[in-house]
C-alpha cells in the first residue's frame, strides 16, 4: 500500500535548514543571477573580440586595489562560512561574528572599489570599453549592497535572538547568497584585470 | 506561548469535504471576504484565474490591434493608418501576443492547476505567487502607459538597434518597452522560481518524477527556460536603456560597440521563449487528449523527454533568426542542422498524439475538436518552420509574409487552440459548471475556418513578395485579393474568438452542473470538488502511478494510490514536503497566509521603473527603499511559519 512508507514516519516541522523552500528558492535565484553575469560577461568577450583598437584602450587595468579588494571578499566569505558553521551549533554569538566581521569586509570593498572608480581616466561615455568597465563592476557594485542589506537584516535578527541550532534557514539563505557574490567577483576579476594580461 | 514543535508523525485518515477537518481546513485557508481578500489573497487557484482573465484581456486588446492593421491593409493604397501609426501598432500587437498573452495565459493555467494536480495545498511560494501577478499586471500597464500619447513603442516586437537607438528614436517609445521588459523579466523569473520548487519540493507523497502529468513537465521546461533566458533580454533591454540614458556605447559601431550584439542576447532569449510559450500548451493536449480518448497517452516517457529536448535544442538555434545577418557560412551550416533537428523531439510528441487517438475511442467534445486541430496546424506550422530552417529558403523568405503566416501557425496552432480547448476541459473544474457544447462546437469551426482563410493567403502573398511590416501597397501588384481574404478571415477568428468569450460567460451561471469528474477523467484535481475548495484536499492523497484514478481500471500492478484516505494537515495552513525524484515526505511545511505585502512590493517596484522612466532619481531612490523596507517586512522570521522558536 502506499501509505506503508509514510506510517510511524517522525517529520520535521516548518522551515529547518535546507528543507525549506525559500533555500531552494534561492538557489534557483542564483542560478538565473549566474547566467545575468554570463550574459554580461559575454557582452564583453564579444565586444573585445570584434575591436578595432587595441584592448583594453588603456592596456590591462592597474592590480592595485582589484587584488586587495578580491582578497577582502574571499575573507568576507570565510567569516561568514564560519559563523554559519556556528549557529548550526547553536551559537549565536559566533553567528554575530561573522555578520559584523563581513559587513565590515564588504563596505571596504565598496571603498576599494569607490576609489578605483574615482582614478579612472575614462568615464562610461568614453567609449565601449567604458561602457563595460562601469557597467559590469556597478552591476556586481549593486550585487553587493543587496548582500551587506541582507547581513545587515540578518545581523537584526540575530541579535534579537530569532536563530538557534534548529531555526536559522534565513542566515543559511542570506550566507549562500553572499558566497554567490563573492564567486560572481572572481569571475568579473578575471575577465578585466587577468584576461587581458593573458593575451 | 506555546513552543513551537519541531517533529511530528503525521496523522493518515479519512476525510471528504464537509466533514469536520474539512470544516477545520475551511476556517484557516479562508481568505478575508470582501476587497481586502480580493487585494490580499496568495490562493494559487484566484492567482491562476487572475493571469487567465487578464492575459485574456490582453489578447483582446492585442487582436482588436491586429484588425485595425487588417482593415488598414484590406485594399491597397488605403490611408486609415499613418506608417508611424502602423509601426505602433505591429509593436504593440506582437509585444502583447508574445509577452502579456502568450506566456501568462499559460502561467496561469500551471498556476491553477499544478497544486491540484500535484496534490499539494499551493505552490511553494504563495506570496511569490501573488507578486507575480501583480508585477506582471503592472508591467502590462506600463507598457501601454505611452500607447495613447501615440508614443508606443515602434520597432517591432525584437527592437533592433540600431533603429531602437537614440539617434533614430528620440522619444520615450523605446525606453517604455526596454524598462517595461525589465520589470517583466522581474515577474516572469520569480513565476519561474515558484513553478521549479514546486515541483522539487511539493509533490504528493508517492509521486515520484515520472508520474507528474506531462502539463508539468512542459511548464517546469519552460521555467528553467526562463531562467536561463530571460536575464539575456533584461539586460539586452537595460544595456540599451544605458546607451539610449545614460551615453553607454554598447550598440553604439562608432564607439566601438556591436549592433550585432543586440541580436545575439534578444534570440538567446528568443528562441527559448518561443518553446516557453508552447511546450506547456503542448502539456495541456498531452494530458487533456487521452481523457478524451479513454486511454492513457501512448508514450508517456517518449513524450516526457521530447518536452525537455527540445528546450535544451532551443538554447542551440538562436543564430537561426540571424541567417540573413552575414555570419560565416561554417556556423551557420551548424545552426541549419540544429534548427532541423530540433523537428524530431516534436515529431515524436506529434506521433504520440496521433496514436493516443488512433487507439483509443475519442469522445467527440469541444476540447476534443480544438486539441486535434491543435495537432493539425502544428504540423503546418512545423513544415513551414522546417522550411525556413533551410538557410537558403530564409534568405528568400525572411521579411516577407510568410514568415508572419509561419509565426501565426505556430503560435496560434500550439498556444491559443490547445488554450481554449484547455479552458473547455478545465472550466468544469474550475467553476462547477459545464461550458455548452453545441455552441461549443459551432465556435470551434468558426475560429478553425477563421484562422486559416486568415492565414493561408498569408504563405500565398509571402511568396508573391508582399513584405511584413508594410503599411500598404501598391495596387498594381495583384496582392489585393488575397489581402482582402486574409482581412476576411482575420474579423472571422476574431468573431469565433468573441462566440467562445460568450460561451464562458454564459456557462459561467447557466451552465450545466459538473460534478467532480465530468470527463472521468485520472488525474488528482478531478478528485475534489468542482470549484475545489481553498485547501484543496482534505487529505493530502498518496499516489501509486500515474493514473491515481484509473487504477482499478488498468489494472496495471497490484498498487493502488490512497485519493480520501491520506495525511491529515490541519494545524494552521500547512503542506507537504518531498524529496526530488522519490517524492517521500520529508517536513511538513508552513504556509504562510494572505498578505498586501506582494501588492506593496509590486506597487513599489513599478514605481522604481515609472521614476527611471520619467528620470526623476530621487524618486527611484524612495521606491526603492520601500521595495526593500517591503521584502524585510516580507521576510521577517515568523513563529506563525515556525521559522523562530523563540
Ligand atoms: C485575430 C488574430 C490575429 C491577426 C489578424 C493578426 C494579424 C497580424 C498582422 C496583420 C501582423 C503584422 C504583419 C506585418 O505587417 O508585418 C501581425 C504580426 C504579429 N503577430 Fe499577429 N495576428 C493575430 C493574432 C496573433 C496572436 C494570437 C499572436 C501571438 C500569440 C500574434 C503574434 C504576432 C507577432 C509576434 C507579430 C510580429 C510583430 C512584429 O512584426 O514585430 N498574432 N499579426
Amino acid at each position: 500500500m502506499a501509505e506503508t512508507f509514510i506510517h510511524n514516519r517522525q517529520l520535521p516541522v516548518g522551515s529547518q535548514g535546507h528543507l525549506a523552500s525559500g533555500w531552494w528558492g534561492m538557489l534557483m535565484l542564483i542560478a538565473t543571477e549566474a547566467m545575468l553575469f554570463a550574459y554580461l560577461l559575454f557582452s564583453y568577450f564579444y565586444l573585445a573580440s570584434h575591436a578595432l583598437s587595441p584592448w583594453p584602450p588603456n592596456g590591462p587595468p592597474s592590480l592595485r586595489i582589484a587584488v586587495p579588494g578580491t582578497l577582502i571578499l574571499i575573507a568576507g566569505s570565510v567569516v561568514m562560512w564560519w559563523g554559519e558553521r556556528g549557529i548550526e551549533r547553536g551559537k549565536t554569538r559566533r553567528l554575530i561574528v561573522g555578520l559584523s566581521l563581513a559587513l565590515v569586509l564588504g563596505v571596504l570593498f565598496l571603498v576599494l572599489q569607490g576609489s578605483e572608480w574615482k582614478g579612472e581616466p575614462f568615464t562610461l561615455r568614453t567609449n565601449v570599453y567604458g561602457s563595460l568597465y562601469f557597467t559590469i563592476t556597478g552591476f556586481h557594485m549593486f550585487h553587493v549592497i543587496v548582500g551587506l542589506l541582507v547581513l545587515a537584516v540578518l545581523l537584526v535578527w540575530a541579535a534579537r535572538g530569532d536563530f538557534d541550532a534548529n531555526r536559522h534557514s534565513a542566515a543559511s539563505i542570506g550566507v549562500i547568497y553572499w558566497h554567490f557574490v563573492t564567486i560572481v567577483w572572481l569571475a568579473v576579476f578575471f575577465t578585466f584585470y587577468i584576461a587581458p594580461r593573458l593575451g | 506561548m506555546a513552543t513551537i514543535e519541531t517533529h511530528r508523525t503525521p496523522v493518515i485518515a479519512r476525510a471528504a469535504d464537509g466533514s469536520a477537518t474539512s470544516q477545520k481546513l475551511q476556517r484557516t485557508w479562508d481568505g478575508k471576504p470582501g476587497l481586502g481578500g480580493w487585494l490580499s489573497t496568495v490562493d494559487h487557484k484566484e492567482i491562476g484565474k487572475r493571469y487567465i482573465v487578464t492575459a485574456f484581456i490582453f489578447l483582446l486588446i492585442g487582436g482588436l490591434e491586429a484588425l485595425a492593421m487588417r482593415v488598414q491593409l484590406a485594399r491597397p493604397n488605403q490611408t486609415l493608418l499613418t506608417p508611424e501609426q502602423y509601426n505602433q501598432l505591429f509593436t504593440m500587437h506582437g509585444v502583447t501576443m508574445i509577452f502579456l498573452y502568450a506566456l501568462p495565459v499559460l502561467s496561469g493555467f500551471s498556476n491553477y492547476l499544478w497544486p491540484l494536480l500535484l496534490g499539494s495545498r499551493d505552490m511553494a511560494f504563495p506570496r511569490l505567487n501573488a507578486l507575480s501577478y501583480w508585477v506582471f499586471l503592472f508591467a502590462g500597464i506600463f507598457l501601454y502607459c505611452s500607447f495613447p500619447l501615440g508614443k508606443a513603442p515602434n520597432d517591432g516586437w525584437f527592437n533592433y538597434v540600431p533603429y531602437a537607438s537614440l539617434a533614430y528614436n528620440p522619444g520615450p517609445n523605446i525606453d517604455v518597452y526596454a524598462l517595461g521588459m525589465v520589470l517583466l523579466g522581474i515577474s516572469t523569473t520569480v513565476g519561474s522560481i515558484n513553478f521549479v520548487v514546486t515541483l522539487a519540493r511539493t509533490r504528493a507523497p508517492g509521486m515520484s518524477l515520472n508520474r507528474v502529468p506531462i502539463l508539468v513537465w512542459g511548464t517546469v521546461t519552460a521555467s528553467v527556460g526562463n531562467l536561463f533566458a530571460v536575464p539575456a533580454v533584461s539586460l539586452a533591454f537595460f544595456l540599451l536603456w544605458m546607451d539610449r540614458q545614460a551615453g553607454a556605447h554598447f550598440f553604439d559601431s562608432t564607439a566601438g560597440g556591436q549592433p550585432l550584439l543586440w541580436q545575439h542576447l534578444f534570440w538567446m532569449f528568443g528562441h527559448p521563449w518561443v518553446y516557453a510559450i508552447v511546450l506547456p500548451a503542448m502539456g495541456i493536449v498531452s494530458d487533456g487528449l487521452p481523457v478524451l480518448c479513454r486511454r492513457p497517452l501512448v508514450g508517456y516517457t517518449a513524450v516526457a523527454l521530447s518536452t525537455v529536448t527540445t528546450m535544451v535544442l532551443g538554447f542551440g538555434v538562436w543564430v537561426h533568426h540571424m541567417f540573413a545577418t552575414g555570419l560565416p557560412i561554417l556556423s551557420l551550416s551548424y545552426f541549419s542542422a540544429a534548427s532541423m533537428t530540433i523537428v524530431i523531439p516534436s515529431a515524436v510528441a506529434v506521433f504520440a498524439w496521433i496514436a493516443t487517438i488512433w487507439t483509443g475511442r475519442p469522445v467527440f467534445t469541444t476540447a476534443f475538436l480544438f486539441f486535434t486541430g491543435f495537432v493539425l496546424l502544428f504540423v503546418i506550422g512545423g513544415v513551414s518552420g522546417f522550411m525556413t530552417a533551410a538557410v537558403p529558403v530564409d534568405w528568400q523568405l525572411t521579411r516577407t509574409y510568410f514568415v508572419v503566416a509561419h509565426l501565426h501557425y505556430v503560435i496560434i496552432g500550439i498556444n491559443v487552440f490547445p488554450v481554449v480547448g484547455g479552458i473547455y476541459f478545465w472550466f468544469p473544474k474550475a467553476t462547477g459548471r459545464l461550458m455548452n457544447e453545441a455552441f461549443g462546437k459551432w465556435t470551434f469551426w468558426v475560429m478553425f475556418i477563421g484562422f486559416n482563410v486568415a492565414f493561408f493567403p498569408m504563405h500565398i502573398l509571402g511568396l508573391l513578395g508582399m513584405p511584413r511590416r508594410t503599411y500598404t501597397y501598391a495596387d498594381n501588384l495583384g496582392w489585393g485579393t488575397p489581402n482582402l481574404i486574409v482581412t476576411i478571415g482575420a474579423f472571422v477568428f476574431g468573431l469565433g474568438i468573441m462566440l467562445f468569450l460568450v460561451n464562458a460567460f454564459v456557462s459561467l451561471r447557466h451552465g450545466r452542473p459538473a460534478g467532480p469528474n465530468p470527463w472521468d477523467a485520472s488525474s488528482l484535481e478531478w478528485s475534489t470538488s468542482s470549484p475545489p475548495p481553498v485547501y484543496n484536499f482534505a487529505v493530502i492523497p498518496m499516489v501509486a502511478s500515474r493514473y491515481p484514478l484509473w487504477e482499478n481500471r488498468l489494472d496495471d500492478g497490484p498498487d493502488r494510490s490512497s485519493v480520501g484516505t491520506g495525511l491529515v494537515l490541519d494545524k494552521e495552513r500547512e503542506t507537504i514536503g518531498t524529496s526530488v525524484l522519490d517524492a517521500e515526505p520529508d517536513v511538513i511545511l508552513k504556509m504562510p497566509g494572505d498578505s498586501y505585502l506582494p501588492l506593496l512590493v509590486a506597487v513599489a517596484m513599478t514605481a522604481v521603473f515609472t521614476c527611471m522612466l520619467l528620470h526623476s532619481w530621487w524618486g527611484a531612490g524612495i521606491a526603492a527603499v520601500a521595495t526593500f523596507l517591503g521584502s524585510v517586512g516580507w521576510l521577517w522570521p515568523r513563529r506563525a511559519l515556525a521559522q523562530i522558536e523563540t
